[in-house]
């Protein structure tokens, strides 16, 4: 029983880092066709913005708060990778609409790009950048529609992108020389520091918890029933859910495809930058970070059927368990007396990367009974 | 395809091939050994890409997991030439094995005795693997985006099997070629490069008029209706899930061959060749020479990988940021590839930029044609 709930819990901690990145890629996904390959560079940004804000809340000045700098960087990682994402759905995505195959080519580009960026850019300058952009693409926005709607906006935009490279370049400076960790570009991995309340273990029912996995389970719940009421009760929600299910119909019907397309993106690449921030509890932080879960989360994707959350969560629990089950060889300990034929199978699965070979394996024959996913969407073209 | 298809002349035509098998006989003299060599490697990488190109360019299929069938076709060869120069190490078999205490060889070795099997195995093994992963990806219907995933996913399962399997084939270590023998020659000499590099030239030429030879006629008009309106296809009656098969192990067959020529070349087949970045860039080489113009494939892979080592070798850090640049810069600006621009209204639409082409006001075939009597 102990030994169950053990593999349980462990698989739950790994379907929720899947979950929560492949929360975001999935709403992207159901949304716009659109596999986004740059989603783990993203999730990338998010585990470096959690390392510079654990770096510059040991300033001085922010030091009495450190502890409460991890509830801090997820809000910041969520933002960064949100207007990270918002810059490539406005500058390539958007051009490439209609295209699947070719969105999927461009961001595996744009994945490339940030992850020489993080190599060869100081990290103070690139937080410099993000603020700049962050601030750029805000800015304009928030003008009153007087102002908006003058001949003379373009001026107006124009200045505001103006101030945020000069915010930009300011800040970077400020960042770069008051820590000096930051001040140098390194391709070598990082480690964030779990803040003292979040390390050691918790008992519960006799066995031992790290405090971290609890974390990462507290913040995918989190994200997830956020953006359940979000897509459920909030008028955007609604409008997203309406663009999902048809597109031309929603256009018609006066619904911003454009905005619901840019809002989307941007949760979604946002919701990237909530799962950086698990992963960097769970292991050192490098430029390949993203790598390692990009595909765990696709097939997530594909399991789980489009345009369905709780295929998602369905499907990532799902793989977390089988994960754990099979790689740990937990099989034989729970059932210690099966065939040996059976036995020696599960013995050569019975490591990390095998069992992905078993699962994505297991994957592919699910799919020949359900080629759709999970919980398919419904529809009566011929294209579905 | 295109509207205005360049059409040579018959002697410019027998001139061009005249040289270029001109070149290809003499690149061993006029190249030093090390750019041969990478010249070898790289025209071997093209045969994948025509592959590629039959599958993307032609029949609409993205696969991410070219890498799969180019690898298996690599370590088909490496196998046999580990066995066949074997005899002096202990039980008679590869060296590496006594590392991990492994004293039979795996049942799977055997067959790698014979050369000719295993002539037939470097082509027919991917072809099959990919019959096989195509067959039960394309019955289900599942196609686009899809489909990329899964070869993707595909490729992380033999990779993760490959590297992790030490006993079998020496996992991450992967097996090396050029210490062996073949033929009485050691494979990383001078002449038998020399050798395999004629081999590779010959066999880029092959693949071409191959790949040209499948597209053609009516196989190759099913191909393009596949890609342009799959529903409609199967409508009139056509079987897709065949024809789709078929293409994809025609496509694995020709990545076996591209890798084993490469691993001969390069020394050493592993794991590495199953990456998931290596299978993204064999899809750009194809982007960027031009879709669905085979040519194109061709020379996309041989310059870029020489663009490649040339930039790496001056400034290691900016390949990366100069191969993400290409494959947003081509999907976004040139989708057809230098040669599909060049063969298709590029030149002309620049031109008229310039005001150095009169303007067309309706369809290119109707006016070019018409007006200056070119009458296809």
């Amino acid at each position: 029983m102990e030994l169950l709930l053990d593999s349980l819990f462990n698989g739950v901690a790994i379907g929720s880092v899947l979950l929560v990145a492949a929360l975001g890629l999935a709403i992207v996904f159901g949304l716009m066709g659109v596999i986004n390959l740059a989603h783990g560079e993203l999730m990338m940004l998010g585990a470096y913005t959690t390392y510079v804000t654990q770096l510059i809340f040991k300033l001085p000045i922010l030091k009495p708060f450190y502890n409460s700098y991890i509830i801090v960087s997820i809000f910041l990682a969520f933002i960064v990778s949100g207007v990270v994402g918002i810059l490539l759905e406005k500058t390539i995505i958007r051009k490439l609409y209609g295209s699947p195959l070719e969105t999927l080519l461009a961001t595996w580009g744009v994945s490339l790009i940030l992850q020489q960026f993080v190599r060869s850019v100081p990290l103070a300058y690139g937080t410099g950048l993000v603020i700049s952009l962050l601030i750029g693409l805000f800015l304009p926005t928030t003008f009153p529609s007087k102002i908006k709607e003058s001949i003379n906006f373009k001026y107006f935009k124009f200045s505001s992108w103006l101030f945020a490279a000069l915010t930009g370049v300011l800040t970077g400076n400020v960042i770069s020389s008051s820590v000096s960790k930051l001040s140098r570009a390194s391709a070598r991995n990082v480690d964030v520091t779990a803040p003292s309340w979040m390390r050691g273990q918790v008992e519960i029912i006799g066995t031992a918890f790290p405090k971290t996995r609890l974390m990462i389970i507290v913040i995918t719940l989190i994200s997830v029933i956020a953006i359940t009421l979000f897509l459920n009760q909030s008028a955007w929600g609604m409008r997203i859910r309406a663009v999902t299910q048809n597109r031309q119909m929603s256009d018609c019907l006066g619904i911003s495809t454009e905005k619901v397309d840019i809002i989307t993106f941007g949760i979604g690449s946002g919701l990237a930058g909530v799962a950086g921030v698990a992963v960097s509890l769970l292991g050192s932080v490098g430029p390949n970070v993203g790598g390692n879960y990009i595909v765990g989360c696709f097939m997530v994707v594909v399991l789980g059927g489009v345009g369905n959350l709780l295929g998602t969560v369905l499907a990532s629990f799902g793989i977390g368990i089988m994960t754990d089950l099979i790689g740990a060889g937990r099989l034989l300990s729970i059932w210690p007396d099966m065939p040996l034929a059976l036995s020696n199978i599960i013995n050569f699965f019975a490591t990390t990367s095998m069992a992905r070979v078993m699962i994505f394996a297991l994957i592919v024959i699910f799919l020949q009974f359900k080629p759709t996913g999970l919980f398919p969407q419904k529809g009566r073209m011929v294209e579905n | 395809m295109s509207p205005n298809k360049i059409k040579f002349d018959k002697k410019i035509v027998l001139s061009f091939w005249i040289i270029l098998i001109a070149f290809i006989i003499a690149a061993p003299t006029l190249l030093p050994v090390f750019r041969l060599n990478l010249l070898g490697r790289y025209l071997s990488l093209s045969i994948v890409a025509v592959g590629v190109d039959l599958i993307w360019g032609y029949t609409g299929l993205l696969s991410l997991g070219q890498g799969i069938f180019f690898a298996l076709g690599g370590y088909c060869a490496a196998m046999y030439l580990q066995i066949t120069s074997s005899s002096e190490f202990p039980n008679n078999i590869p060296e590496f094995f006594a590392l991990y205490g492994v004293e039979k060889l795996p049942f799977f070795w055997e067959p790698f005795r014979s050369p000719v099997f295993t002539f037939f195995a470097i082509w027919i093994i991917p072809a099959l693997v990919a019959g096989l992963i195509g067959f039960l990806v394309f019955r289900n219907r599942i196609k686009g985006v899809y489909f990329s995933i899964l070869t993707q996913a595909s490729l992380l399962v033999f990779f993760n099997f490959f590297n992790g399997q030490q006993k079998l084939i020496n996992g991450t270590n992967g097996l090396k070629t050029d210490v062996t023998q073949l033929f009485g020659l050691m494979v990383g000499s001078e002449a038998m490069q020399r050798v395999f590099f004629w081999i590779t030239a010959v066999l880029v030429i092959a693949a071409w008029f191959f790949a040209k030879w499948v597209v053609k006629g009516r196989f190759g008009n099913i191909l393009i209706g596949i890609r342009d309106d799959e529903p409609r296809v199967r409508f009139t009656g056509y079987n897709p899930v065949l024809f789709k098969t078929i293409i994809f192990s025609i496509a694995g067959g020709l990545a076996g061959i591209s890798g084993a020529l490469y691993t001969v070349q390069s020394g050493i087949v592993s794991p590495q060749f199953m990456t998931v970045p290596f299978s993204i860039e064999m899809v750009i080489w194809v982007a960027v020479g031009g879709r669905g113009t085979l040519l194109g494939a061709i020379l996309g892979a041989v310059f870029i990988n020489y663009a490649k080592s040339l930039v790496s070798e001056a400034l290691p850090a900016s390949w990366m940021f100069i191969q993400g640049g290409l494959f947003i810069l081509v999907v976004t600006a040139l989708p057809e590839g230098v040669l599909g621009w060049i063969q298709g209204d590029g030149p002309r639409n620049l031109l008229q930029r310039f005001g150095l082409k009169r303007k067309i006001e309706t369809y290119p075939s109707l006016e070019v044609n018409n007006k200056e009597g070119n009458n296809e």
